[in-house]
């Protein structure tokens, strides 16, 4: 019996030793630890942030077309590094996204037992290799590839990033998309198959249609994933910040500045120092809309499945 | 789901299923062959390159004579650093959310209106955001606090304090399915024979869910174990002639050097480039390696 003699319920168990009591506080504290990390990104941020826009109107930052803040003729218009990420990015989803789709659909709805057990797990290997690895392959291996079939290809340039880039991509894409449709109801399908419909457009008019919201939440949390997506970007992309749509072209995205001011030696305290921060809390915004809709769409679709 | 399972009586309707999930197939496939073909390609050049030499030489400015010395020992440091750290507070999280916060109420429903419920869901939500903040912004985190606020200088704790920050939310999440995998008819029998929900956790829970956990832990580090990004941020040295001696040494990793040799246009140190990224997915095979064997070991003890 409990020394306070209060009835031991499931949910309750006897009364709390002092000790305990104590050593809760502790589990409690590891887990605001999380809360305190994001709110020590959100301080640093912020803090350097202010300062940045206190030297630089936000007009400038805003509406400036050149990003030149390492040189004497300082100009601070952001959106040379946006079109940079959003041109790397557009082209790694574009290849990932009908790879990382079939192959979900593949997986989820045709493959074999027995072929899945062994493509998922290499798939899994694909994710789990760094990133610097793949940068060494985009500019090592196939730029020079590409370069013969592409006229025009720059040395450093978007395009041999960007597809890398999509290759990483595909098994984070297929992961959740293949969640999303194996939480589709099997009912969805049975009924598709008694009025008569055959197997492809069953998984074609059905269960894709079922599991869109999945489907878009695994779209979303990609993008957010290739904006802040570093070391590719920043060993092949290369890291000149020109206002350019052209794949073929060099560009710098937000991420390879951060990496190319942080491997100078700029002093703490100046102008320099403050731009990364003043890019990175973009890059918190961008990534941080893309991934909380993503989540909520993903969490939507569950309760839906 | 064999074919003939089919209803489709119309032969081009069959047709037009073999050619999609022919091409479903290949999509599955090439990102495949794309790994390989990198794979292959980095150990033809980089395999030859890898040597004892390689492995104990300082970096050099004449890449026959470059080696990883520092950077080999600066990741392992590094790491095993970051581990320590992240282990028992991640541990920890996830038990205080299984156990503690989702229990206390009643599992579901009621959770959510107690303040302790309400702080979990907080945390819980919490922790999904952060594990899709990109690394770059993590070592801005360490820049400003660790590096700045708190003095540390670009040192190596810097650099691990950074790290274990980064792979927490993993930690959490790993530790959190683990804790799930223990069936309920347990915790009700341990409540029944009088224990305190500590003794439960302590002697019931922990060791079921121990081999998901490690595992778990072992494959966020070797997450950890090929981040760059956040250590470039943080200031990791390219050009290191000794080796650390102490958590507040300066330090370089494996992923800086291959990043600083890949960026360089000689050739010659695109070859150390490929030698280093071999060295380094040898140390992440043989976390994997690790990871399996610790949950196979551990199972079947805990099966006797």
């Amino acid at each position: 019996m409990s020394p306070s003699g209060r009835a031991p319920g499931p949910f309750h168990g006897p009364a709390t030793p002092p000790f305990e009591r104590i050593l809760e506080f502790g589990l409690v504290a590891c887990g605001l630890l999380s809360i305190l990390t994001t709110a020590g990104i959100v301080a640093v941020l912020a803090g350097e942030t202010v300062a940045f826009f206190r030297e630089v109107p936000v007009r400038a930052f805003l509406f400036d077309t050149q990003w030149t803040p390492l040189f004497a003729d300082k100009h601070f218009g952001i959106w040379p590094l946006v079109a940079g990420t959003l041109l790397t990015t557009a082209i790694a989803v574009g290849i990932a996204l009908p790879f990382g789709l079939l192959s979900a659909i593949f997986l989820a709805e045709f493959a074999p037992a027995r072929v899945r057990s062994v493509v998922k797990p290499l798939l899994e290997v694909l994710a789990g290799i760094p990133t610097v690895v793949y940068g060494y392959f985009a500019l090592v291996t196939l730029t020079p590839l590409l370069q013969r079939v592409v006229p025009g290809l720059s040395g450093f340039n978007a395009l041999s990033a960007g597809l890398v880039m999509g290759v990483m991509i595909v098994p984070f894409i297929s992961s959740l998309a293949e969640d999303a449709l194996s939480a589709v109801p099997d009912a969805l399908r049975e009924g598709a198959l008694a009025l008569g419909a055959g197997r492809l457009p069953t998984v074609l008019r059905v269960v894709v249609p079922a599991a869109r919201s999945g489907i878009l939440a695994a779209l979303l949390l990609a993008v957010a994933r290739a904006i802040g997506e570093t070391m590719i970007v920043a060993i092949a992309a290369g890291q000149q910040p020109i206002l350019t749509l052209d794949p073929r072209s060099s560009v710098e995205t937000m991420t390879a500045y951060i990496v190319q001011v942080s491997m100078g030696d700029v002093p703490a305290g100046t102008l320099e120092y403050r731009t990364i921060f003043a890019v990175g809390t973009l890059l918190f915004l961008m990534t941080l809309g893309f991934n909380t809709l993503g989540l909520r769409l993903a969490r939507g679709a569950q309760r839906v499945g | 789901m064999s074919t003939a399972l089919s209803p489709t009586g119309r032969r081009a309707d069959r047709v037009r299923e073999r050619l999609f999930v022919a091409l479903s197939a290949v999509s599955v496939a090439v990102p495949l062959l794309v790994l390989a073909l990198l794979l292959g390609d980095v150990l033809r050049t980089g395999l030859g390159r890898v040597d004892w030499a390689f492995l104990t030489s300082y970096p050099s400015r004449h890449w026959e004579r470059a080696g990883i010395l520092p950077a080999l020992v600066g990741t392992l440091l590094l790491n095993a650093t970051a581990a320590a750290m992240t282990l028992p507070v991640g541990v920890a999280a996830a038990i205080w959310l299984e156990e503690y916060a989702e229990a206390a109420a009643g599992r579901g429903g009621r959770a959510r209106r107690t303040a302790m419920g309400w702080l979990a869901r907080l945390v819980e939500v919490n922790i999904a955001n952060l594990a899709g903040v990109p690394s770059i912004l993590y070592g801005l985190l360490g820049l400003g606090l660790f590096v700045r606020t708190l003095g540390m200088g670009r040192s190596l704790l810097a650099g691990a304090c950074t790290l274990a920050l980064l792979v927490l939310p993993v930690v959490v999440l790993a530790s959190r399915e683990a804790l799930r995998t223990v069936p309920d008819s347990l915790r009700e029998a341990a409540w029944a024979l009088g224990a305190t929900r500590w003794q439960l956790v302590r002697r019931v829970v922990l060791p079921l869910a121990l081999p998901g956990i490690l595992t778990g832990t072992i494959l966020a580090v070797s997450r950890a174990v090929g981040e760059t990004a956040p250590l470039v941020v943080i200031g990791a040295l390219v050009y290191l002639t000794f080796l650390p001696t102490s958590l507040s040494s300066p330090f370089s990793a494996l992923p800086i050097q291959i990043y600083n040799w890949t960026s360089r246009p000689q050739a010659g140190f695109q070859t150390n480039a490929a030698g280093a990224i071999v060295v380094l997915l040898a140390t992440l095979l043989l976390l994997n390696a690790a990871a399996i064997l610790v949950r196979a070991r551990l199972q079947r003890r805990s099966r006797a």
